[in-house]
């Protein structure tokens, strides 16, 4: 369905949200599920994820293991699951073995469902605006020119009465 | 201002869905304040806030014409501030066109159940 929007609605926060054309039973399953998590929570090419545990009830934890197939480098990351209220709403914290930011994310996913498609609300709630804006800066290293192009594409979300 | 505290401002300011349509249209040209409150039913006050605090985060200036005092875009700093979320939005994108296959996939399967 594409036109994932992402925002910073407050100094602390991340916003994604974005439209599958899929119910939202399946939609949640692919994010519970580790068979499922595995085949599209991946990152850039050439990544794969070796470890994905999920003990999907309150105070249960989860543990993913990214390894870059490349070089073998490997990236983890785990916390608790806070909230589950299948198949609408998890709540879950988030910190990564190599602490590139500061503190614990909470990560909220809602899933609405309307007319057989599935609206996906994911937003990401940091200690500080520091990590907030650590984890926007990731993958700045490669230093991306600007463009007038991907400018005009993140303001086509805006609603247009002109 | 430091490059953080500054960065903030220009995400806070990005936030509001009023002021990136309003950053939308300057993108096609500078305009008045009469012109850019038009499309939107708002008050011109309403407005001139609006366009005070994308003033404040950089994101917009005033142009020379002293009698309608045009507002242009301040494009590098909005493009700083969209490089880095799209970066973001591009890697989540990602993801989720793989999410897209998978539910694609899934539900064929149902289907195949069902018949």
């Amino acid at each position: 369905m594409g036109n994932l929007k992402v925002t910073t609605p407050s100094d602390r926060e991340i916003v994604m949200t974005r439209v599958f054309d899929a119910p939202r039973k399946l939609v949640y399953d692919a994010h519970t599920k580790p068979e499922l998590v595995k085949r599209w929570l991946l990152g850039p090419p050439g990544w794969s994820m070796p470890v994905c545990e999920i003990n999907l009830r309150v105070g249960g934890t989860y543990r993913y293991v990214w390894r870059n197939d490349g070089d073998g480098t490997e990236m983890g990351m785990g916390g608790v699951y806070r909230e589950i209220r299948a198949p609408e709403r998890v709540v879950n914290t988030e910190r990564f073995d190599q602490a590139w930011y500061p503190g614990e994310g909470v990560g909220t996913l809602v899933l609405v469902e309307q007319g057989g498609r599935t609206t996906l609300t994911h937003t990401m709630l940091y200690e500080s605006r520091e990590a907030r804006d650590a984890v926007l800066k990731s993958g700045m290293e490669q230093g991306v020119a600007a463009s007038y192009d991907r400018l005009a594409e993140l303001l086509a979300s805006a609603p247009r009465k002109l | 201002m430091q490059a953080a505290a500054r960065l903030d401002t220009t995400f806070a300011a990005l936030a509001d869905p009023t002021r990136r349509a309003i950053l939308a249209r300057l993108t096609a040209g500078e305009a008045s304040v009469t012109e850019l409150a038009a499309p939107f039913r708002m008050s011109q006050p309403a407005i001139s806030k609006h366009l005070k605090v994308l003033e404040r985060a950089g994101l917009i200036s005033r142009g020379r014409d002293a009698q309608r005092r045009p507002r242009r875009l301040e494009a590098k700093r909005l493009a700083e501030a969209t490089r880095w979320l799209e970066r973001y939005r591009r890697f989540w994108e990602g993801n989720y066109q793989r999410l897209d296959a998978l539910l694609e996939e899934l539900q064929t399967k149902e289907r195949k159940w069902e018949t």
